[in-house]
């Protein structure tokens, strides 16, 4: 059978078992259609935030991603990672001993404030649509990658099927088909890496691997390097080529740390993974439970890394100096769909010693980048340093490398290059959707719920029955679905850019209003209101000021990349709450008292 | 002891845990991973360089240890102060 046949069985069964589980699990109440009745056990809500968590890009770019960065790649791996020890310790079992239905109300009895509410909520929509448009775009490319359907018509069938289990079934169908999803996923992201390590070391866990050196039969792939480590052979090459040596960093220390904490920082207060502490029984179970989420999630971003080395040395050893006549299969097929190419160029060199590549156009033309413009070649005054030979040639020199490659390949051509079977690559289409659809369903369910239970029944509508905030609810839901849909249809120029203001906005708004409304009592709500203005307002300065108007890396404060401000905004964000909290009067006393009583899982 | 007092030394142990665990936290990721990594990556153990083993894995395996410790720990500390649930 071939490959796309099988993808499409394969991507048809996950559908199908996921919306069965969307009909065995539909809400009746607001309490399953937001918290899913707080009946969800640890290991299973452990999976679901994982898989929650995990998204397109996790699963898709992530790996691709390091292999380019090297050991700066880390910051990701350990900002992704780090945010649930925080989430665990600072933040989970006191919001579930709290017992309500989203962070905005929280904020909003914490800070015994309409307004602290209101703020919330908007920041609350503001980070889940800016993510959820990625993950709809996510969905329409893995389907326009693997079932030769047009981008946007993945988006629409991705809708569907999130339309259909997210508004049917709220939280507790998200929560189950979640669980469902993390199975697809890690399943197809750990068999190929799994093989790739054995063919490469002789070693199967692909964790181990990548430090363990070079078998008989992966030396006679990558055509040398028998008995060295892998990441010594990776350094070597790299360094070869003009490039700095793998595990080495280059980045500013400032900026990979400031970094780090932010998506830290960012990711124990994005609402989405926040709610998913709502769901379980007990305090004791919202503690261990991060501890499950957090092992899943390990399980792949240990092994990317792996992945992500083995990728890189492969890519390097067996296309670098190649005929292209004699490219490996997996090159020329994934050639078609432009996420790698091959540009046979002549160097040049002029008067100054410059190299120039010249490569033809399609009508035969010879042609020549200068910078990013192209321009007519003329040979005159040139020395011929190298002709058209057909050989691929990688440099970090732009002028000279010859071969164009997108980070999403190494993930998606794994399969391929490991020469497995066509039906592990139609489960690598079923895990990158599942990737995408689980995070979009999440985020989904958060919009939704700020918008019926925090807008509609908090604060315009206080005394609506159950039911018509049900249908509030369902409507909000597949209002957001729509939305999402269309961003994804139509992606706004600089998707990639605002999911780093996705992370700083909530590391500098969420994290350090709920920090400070659990262990220091005396915090206002004056206090609160300032902070967060001060948090997301200098944050979204910063990056929109550095992204979009002043693209000059030299005006960084400090060196901190737009990335990593969220860090700063957060630091404000504390010392504006601490400094006006103690000027104005401090809280009330049921609230002082609620403090109180949130952090005891019981109290006696 | 009364209740009041109970509570309070409950939340002070709790305080202490975090902290200390926060502690650990930071010195592999920021510290190891990022810091002295370079130097760290002087020693080397099977193939990986130790500093880059802390950025790309190290960090990560010690935060699932880091969550188990902190749920055995404050299971003990609930049961010791009598607030914990069925």
């Amino acid at each position: 059978m071939s490959i796309l046949a099988w993808t499409w069985i394969i991507v048809g069964l996950s559908f199908v078992l996921y919306i069965g589980i969307a009909i065995w699990s539909r809400a009746a109440s607001t309490g399953e259609f937001y918290v899913a009745e707080k009946q969800v056990h640890p290991i299973a809500n452990g999976m679901a935030t994982a898989a929650d968590w995990m998204s397109a890009a996790s699963f898709i770019s992530m790996a691709g991603l390091i292999s380019f960065m090297g050991r700066d790649g880390s910051m990701y791996l350990m900002g992704w990672t780090g945010g649930y020890v925080l989430l665990a310790l600072l933040l989970a079992p006191y919001l579930r001993k709290y017992g309500k239905f989203t962070v905005p109300q929280f904020v909003g009895d914490r800070y015994y404030s309409n307004t602290a509410r209101v703020v919330a909520l908007l920041c609350a929509i503001f980070v889940s649509f800016t993510y959820v448009a990625g993950q709809m775009r996510g969905v329409g490319i893995v389907f326009s990658r693997f079932l030769e359907v047009s981008i946007n018509t993945g988006v629409i069938i991705g809708m569907c099927i999130v339309f259909f289990y997210a508004v049917l079934g709220g939280m507790k169908g998200i929560t189950y088909t979640q669980v469902a999803q993390y199975v697809v996923l890690i399943i197809a992201y750990m068999v190929p890496a799994i093989f790739i390590s054995i063919m490469i070391t002789g070693n199967p866990i692909p964790q181990l691997g990548y430090g363990s050196s070079i078998s008989a039969g992966g030396a006679q792939i990558l055509g040398q390097g028998q008995g060295v480590y892998v990441l010594d052979l990776l350094d070597k090459i790299q360094t070869d080529l003009g490039f700095k040596a793998y595990t080495a960093g280059q980045k500013p220390m400032i900026d990979v740390f400031f970094i780090t904490f932010a998506l830290m920082v960012g990711t124990a207060g994005l609402p989405h993974v926040i709610i998913r502490f709502f769901t379980v029984p007990k305090v004791r179970d919202a503690r261990s439970s991060a501890g499950w989420a957090l092992l899943f999630i390990a399980i792949l971003y240990t092994t990317a890394p792996a992945v992500a080395a083995f990728a890189r040395t492969n890519f390097l050893l067996t296309i670098n100096n190649k005929s292209y006549a004699e490219a490996p299969s997996w090159f020329k097929n994934w050639e078609k769909t432009k996420l790698v190419g091959f540009q046979d160029k002549a160097i040049y060199e002029n008067a100054e010693g410059k190299k120039i590549g010249v490569y033809k156009s399609k009508d035969g033309a010879l042609k020549y980048k200068d910078g990013k413009d192209e321009k007519d070649f003329n040979a005159e005054g040139m020395k011929l340093v190298k002709d058209f030979d057909g050989i691929m040639t990688i440099s970090k020199d732009a002028a000279i490398n010859e071969v164009n490659v997108d980070r999403d390949i190494m993930v998606l051509a794994n399969p391929e290059i490991a020469k497995l079977p066509a039906w592990v690559v139609a489960l690598v289409a079923a895990g990158g959707l599942a990737a995408a659809l689980s995070t979009a369903a999440g985020l989904l369910l958060v919009i939704s719920a700020a918008i019926s239970h925090d807008l509609i029944k908090g604060v315009l509508i206080p005394d609506i029955s159950e039911k018509g905030e049900l249908v509030w609810a369902r409507i909000a839901a597949g209002f957001a679905v729509v939305v999402a849909g269309y961003f994804g249809i139509n992606p706004p120029g600089f998707v990639a850019q605002v999911v780093a203001f996705a992370f700083g906005l909530a590391a500098a708004s969420f994290f350090p209003i709920i920090i400070l409304g659990v262990f220091w009592k005396r915090a206002t709500k004056e206090g609160a209101i300032a902070g967060m203005l001060v948090g997301i307002v200098f944050t979204a300065w910063y990056i929109i000021y550095f992204r979009f108007i002043n693209t000059d890396p030299k005006g960084w404060w400090f060196g901190i990349s737009p990335e990593g401000i969220g860090t700063l905004g957060m630091i404000f964000n504390f010392l504006v709450m601490w400094v006006v909290s103690m000027m104005t009067k401090e809280p009330p006393k049921d609230v002082q008292d609620m403090v109180e009583s949130v952090r005891y899982p019981k109290e006696a | 002891m009364s209740t009041e007092e109970k509570l309070k030394m409950y939340w002070k142990e709790n305080l202490k845990v975090i902290s200390i665990l926060l502690i650990v936290w930071f010195v592999v990721s920021y510290v190891c991973g990022i810091l002295i990594a370079d130097g760290l990556d002087n020693i080397k153990i099977a193939g990986f360089k130790l500093g880059f083993w802390f950025a790309n894995q190290g960090s990560e395996v010690i935060f699932v240890i880091l969550i188990y410790v902190y749920v055995k720990w404050m299971n003990a500390i609930d049961k010791k102060y009598d607030v914990h649930e069925d």
